[in-house]
């Protein structure tokens, strides 16, 4: 942690560098038309505090970002439409549900991957098509059939965050199952053990490091499924939706603190799940 | 010597069918193994030893040639759970402790957890491991986890013990140690052993019969009878019977070199 902070801090003070002066130059010719159309010219300062304050920038700055994320995080009651925990809240339940289907799914493929060779020549050519389709195409027609069926609001999230989420998750799981040995095996097959028997001592356990990894792709997955999930719904709450009003009212600002609430939020559920590997990891006395 | 035959073989011959060439594992092999026997396999990688080995504990069918285990075929043998099988890894879980180790294939057998216990304490006591149950497979040597592997072969009381090349990963000291352990444990419970090995000292010093074998095809050259008398301090490894039949294990090897 401390041998990474020199690094990242100069990265982090680098990109708001970068950052700022870009600011300047995009949102420039806003501010040089308006002082046009005043009569007025400005000077390079004016210039420069003019584009670090405008109210629809191109490129808002970072200080405008962070004091809006501040704004709508402490300032709002969570319960309000306009408070950010409420919009993360929202994505986030979308996010775990898409989660956990797409963890089961994954894991059930797997296994009937893993124990069925016809399974395995039948179905994963179509897990690896499924992938192929642009998730940006397919979700509103997800959407428009869960629709019509009356399932509006959280499952039709859930379900295109469970689309994109299982595919780590049985590839991934598919690796680990075969992780074993032939030794271990063969030694499995000298005990007369089951398949159940091979599956729940050897194969589960060796697939843990693999499933974790597959995890921490699946949760981000998730999250990307459950965004996309609530941009062309209509939906009025989640990440997804702020961005999109944002981007009809070009409040650019607005899209800015939703992208880096996602981005957070994203960050946090991957070092909660390799917070979980390391702990489980150790318990089973496997290197992470 | 009980002449009861406890592994029978006629014949046995197995091919390996690559796309470019035939590998004939073994060819011609037959042997009988009688109950309470130590007997070794000893030659050249490629000789087909470990593959007979594999043969008798059913984890490979030969293409040629009949096999009996105790009665029945390989396949009903290892439904049987007629053998214990230990492997040139030691193959332990990382996760289980020791005892836990020990306990896997009692667990699969389904045992009841008061014999399961009993059986996991006499085990290694056998091997001379008690006080390590809570320890976990890294914190012990490779000669320690090897005889865990061992202790874990015999928890299931099964009449024949296949071992490949168990020792073949251990510096010497270690190895003449578990050595003589071993013909204790095996003197103290009788079992029948197959023992694959590359060393002619180790061969010699632990069994009552003497499989020599030459690669290309896998066959055997010799089949020596031990006169050695079963208690054997490590020092019968000096005195003239047990260097006569180095002799002519050495020679046997050395016959079959010159086949190609």
């Amino acid at each position: 942690m401390t041998r990474s902070f020199l690094p990242i801090t100069t990265i982090a003070i680098f990109i708001l560098f970068l950052w700022y002066c870009l600011s300047i130059v995009l949102n420039s010719s806003w501010a040089y038309d308006r002082a046009a159309r005043n009569s007025q010219t400005l000077t390079f300062k004016e210039l420069v505090h003019d584009t670090w304050s405008q109210k629809k920038p191109k490129l808002p700055a970072p200080h405008q970002v962070f004091s809006e994320m501040w704004e709508t995080t402490f300032n709002k009651k969570v319960t309000s439409k306009r408070s950010l925990v409420y919009h993360t809240w929202i994505t986030l339940s979308g996010t775990i549900a898409g989660f956990l289907f797409g963890t089961i799914l994954g894991i059930v493929l797997a296994l009937a991957i893993v124990h069925d060779r016809a399974t395995d020549l039948s179905i994963m050519p179509w897990i690896i098509t499924s992938q192929a389709i642009p998730i940006l195409a397919l979700a509103p027609m997800i959407i428009v059939v869960l629709g019509s069926m009356g399932f509006t609001g959280l499952l039709p999230k859930a379900v295109i965050s469970m689309y994109l989420s299982f595919f780590p998750i049985v590839v991934g799981m598919v690796k680990g199952l075969r992780s074993p040995e032939i030794l271990e095996i063969d030694q499995m097959k000298t005990w007369s053990a089951t398949k159940t028997q091979i599956l729940w001592y050897l194969r589960i356990p060796r697939s843990i490091p693999y499933l974790f990894t597959s995890l921490k792709l699946g949760i981000a997955a998730s999250l990307v499924g459950a965004i996309v999930g609530e941009l062309p719904s209509g939906a009025i709450s989640g990440l997804g939706a702020r961005m999109l009003a944002g981007s009809y009212y070009g409040q650019t600002i607005k899209i800015w603190s939703a992208l880096f609430a996602a981005a957070i939020l994203a960050a946090t559920l991957v070092t909660l799940i390799g917070l979980i590997q390391k702990i489980i990891s150790k318990r089973m006395m496997l290197q992470v | 010597m009980p002449s009861e035959n406890m592994i029978s073989a006629k014949s046995i011959s197995l091919r390996f069918d690559t796309e470019d060439s035939v590998v004939n594992a073994l060819q011609n092999v037959s042997i009988n193994i009688s109950r309470g026997e130590f007997v070794s396999f000893i030659g050249p990688s490629g000789c087909g030893k470990t593959t007979f080995l594999r043969i008798i504990a059913d984890l490979e069918r030969p293409t040629e040639g009949e096999i009996e285990v105790n009665g029945m075929t390989p396949e009903e043998a290892r439904r049987a759970r007629a053998y214990g099988y230990v492997f040139q890894a030691p193959g332990l879980y990382p996760w289980r402790t020791i005892a836990a180790n020990v306990r896997l294939p009692l667990e699969i057998m389904k045992y009841s957890k008061a014999e399961i216990n009993e059986r996991i304490q006499r085990v290694l006591s056998l091997v001379e491991l008690n006080g390590f149950e809570k320890k976990f497979p890294w914190q012990l040597s490779g000669g320690m986890q090897q005889r865990v592997s061992i202790a874990r072969a015999l928890s299931f009381d099964a009449d024949i013990l296949l071992m490949d090349e168990p020792f073949g990963a251990l510096d010497e000291i270690v190895r003449d140690h578990l050595n003589l352990q071993l013909l204790k444990l095996w003197l103290k419970t009788n079992k029948t052993i197959c023992f694959v090995t590359h060393s002619i000292p180790e061969a010699v010093y632990l069994s009552t019969k003497i499989v020599v074998m030459s690669p290309r095809p896998g066959r055997i050259i010799d089949v020596i009878d031990s006169a050695l008398p079963k208690q054997r301090p490590l020092e019968i490894r000096d005195t003239k019977p047990f260097i006569e039949i180095a002799q002519r294990v050495r020679e046997g090897l050395r016959k079959g070199q010159s086949y190609d």
